[in-house]
């Protein structure tokens, strides 16, 4: 239990609180655009700038996140060369990155096991520096979501109706892409790469199971997000357990149940 | 004087251009689909468009809507070239579908008021005067009962007054219905056409309907297409065989509309 008391630790708990808001904010949008698989690419892609920051000795986090933004842009320029076939960018740009991190961790092989804290996520990893970005991250991601919430609901529900009402439907796109990217590369230091995008995609599901108004689906992510981020980082500094695993199992659990509950409903 | 004064400048509102097609050309890859339409509407006309499966209505509307590009040939909204277009909220749309997914968690409520959402309002708050203006739109379609309900659990004829609702909300000077009637019971159709009727001979709205429906097109329309291109042929009602316009606010005198009509005052 002392862990709980640690300052490593309650700099995770707080990191993982932030996180626990932006990324299924982020993942709610994706999700209703059908573009889930986004944020699984950003990842891979912000894995190997991570890669490339431990070789050159730069800031891990802050090369991860210029890979993300070079991949948001990487996507939309194949976008518009294979319009109806977007997952096939998407599908490029995820082993591109996944290529290029594995050719840079073999030219490092010295810092393998500093590497697997941003594969898996780690509790013990955050610094002040990580902090203070997240918290930067966050407040960027609430303001822009927050000014142009309606302009968001409307892109996602309909986006022909967007662009006959004037609304710049590209830059809108452009700016979910970029606030994903932001956002992931911060939470894979404590989520892990490769399970971030269930942080940002699973809410989003459970919310499609109960959610009746996109204002209620908006609450629904973020709460079921929290549960699991909080929950999942007490127990595994509890119990010494990968937090990112932990957290995406409460995830699946609790969509799961939702699910069960909603089947019982229906029947009953 | 001065009353022969307001008349001139009432006929010359009244005949403005509010669409303009010159030499207008789209082919989808090497397909051609519209072929050198020349075509204009005025103010406060009555245009039917009919023609068989794949003729190029929707790419028409899509076109008009500034959804599509023409591959030649130029058009103007509202006097002015479609590229430099800003008023959009002028314009109610209502595609002839909507694939949205049936889970989208989005009330009909919440549909609706996006119509107001564009442009020239990106930074605005929703008011009170917003949400009355919902109200009476979704009073005005008769799915007040249904406002709160999620929108993909209406049936295809409630969602499309749901979607007509939202093009409504706008007060606007342009209704383009594409096939606005498909999947509505015949005594919902019916009332319906009404409605579209008494909005065209009472208020100051320009009408660009796509249907199937011939014999509401020829009974309102007249007998005799008044153009043809390609397979489209062009049905108008023009304005000068309209008395003027008395009702400015819309929903308002929808509202009343739909009293009178359930109380048997109105015959169709
Ligand atoms: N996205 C597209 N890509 C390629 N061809 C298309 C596309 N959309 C439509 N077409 C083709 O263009 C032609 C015109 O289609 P359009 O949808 O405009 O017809 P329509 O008159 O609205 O028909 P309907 O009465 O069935 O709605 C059709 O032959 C169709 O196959
Ligand atoms: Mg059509
Ligand atoms: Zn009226």
């Amino acid at each position: 239990m002392d862990i709980i008391t640690t300052e490593f630790f309650q700099r995770a708990l707080i990191g993982g609180v932030l996180i626990g808001i932006t990324a299924p904010l982020m993942g709610l949008f994706l999700v209703l655009r059908r573009l889930s698989m986004i944020g699984d690419t950003l990842a891979h892609v912000s894995i190997a700038g991570v890669a490339l920051g431990f070789l050159i000795g730069v800031y891990p986090v802050a090369v991860g996140l210029i890979f993300a933004l070079a991949a948001t842009f990487a996507i939309e320029k194949l976008r518009k060369a294979y319009k109806t076939y977007a997952e096939l960018s998407i599908a490029i740009i995820m082993s591109g990155g996944v290529a290029l991190a594995s050719l840079l961790f073999t030219m490092g092989k010295g810092f393998n096991v500093s590497v697997s804290g941003y594969l898996f996520g780690s509790i013990y990893t955050l610094d002040t520096t990580d902090l203070v970005l997240i918290g930067v991250v966050t407040v960027v991601v609430l303001l822009s979501v927050g000014l142009h919430a309606k302009e968001l609901f409307l892109l996602t529900f309909d986006e022909d109706a967007a662009a006959v009402s004037g609304l710049p439907t590209r830059f809108f796109n452009f700016m979910i892409s970029v606030l994903t990217a932001l956002v992931i590369s911060v939470s894979i230091k404590i989520v892990g790469a490769l399970l971030v995008s269930a942080l940002l995609t699973i809410p989003a599901a459970c919310s499609l199971v109960i959610a009746r108004s996109f204002k209620q689906s908006v609450v629904t992510v973020v709460v079921i997000a929290e549960l699991a981020v909080i929950a999942g980082l007490l127990s595994a500094g509890v119990w010494n357990l990968a937090p990112g695993g932990t957290i995406v199992m409460l995830l699946i659990v609790i969509l799961l149940l939702l699910l069960s509950v909603r089947r019982r409903l229906n029947a009953g | 004087m001065l009353q022969k004064l307001q008349q001139d400048s009432k006929s010359l509102v009244c005949h403005r251009s509010i669409i303009e097609l010159e030499n207008v050309s789209f082919a989808y890859k090497q397909k051609p689909v519209i072929n050198h339409v020349n075509f204009s509407v005025q103010e406060r006309d009555f245009v039917g468009l009919i023609g068989s499966n794949g003729a190029g209505k929707t790419t028409l509307l899509r076109m008009i809507v500034g959804l599509l590009e023409p591959t030649s040939g130029s058009i103007k909204l509202f006097g002015e070239p479609i590229e430099q277009f800003r008023s959009w909220n002028l314009i109610g749309y209502v595609p002839q579908k909507n694939s949205f997914n049936p889970l989208f968690p989005a009330t009909v409520r919440e549909v609706v008021m996006s119509g107001l959402f564009s442009r020239n309002k990106l930074f605005r708050r929703v008011t009170k005067a917003d949400s009355i203006k919902c109200e009476e739109a979704l009073h005005a379609m008769k799915i007040e009962d249904l406002a709160g309900k999620r929108i993909g659990e209406l049936s295809g004829g409630q969602q499309q007054r749901a979607f007509l609702a939202r093009a409504l909300i706008n007060n606007p000077a342009l209704l383009i219905l594409d096939e606005p009637t498909v999947g509505i019971d015949s005594e919902t159709q019916e009332g319906f056409f009404h409605l579209i009727k008494h909005m065209h001979q009472h208020h100051n709205i320009t009408f660009l309907m796509v249907s199937h429906d011939m014999e509401m097109i020829r009974s309102y329309l007249g007998e005799q297409p008044k153009q043809e291109a390609g397979k489209i042929k062009f049905y108008v009602k023009h304005s000068h065989d309209l008395e003027d316009c008395v009702e400015t606010n819309l929903t308002h005198s929808l509202r009343e509309l739909r009293h009178s009509m359930e109380r048997g005052k109105v015959g169709v």
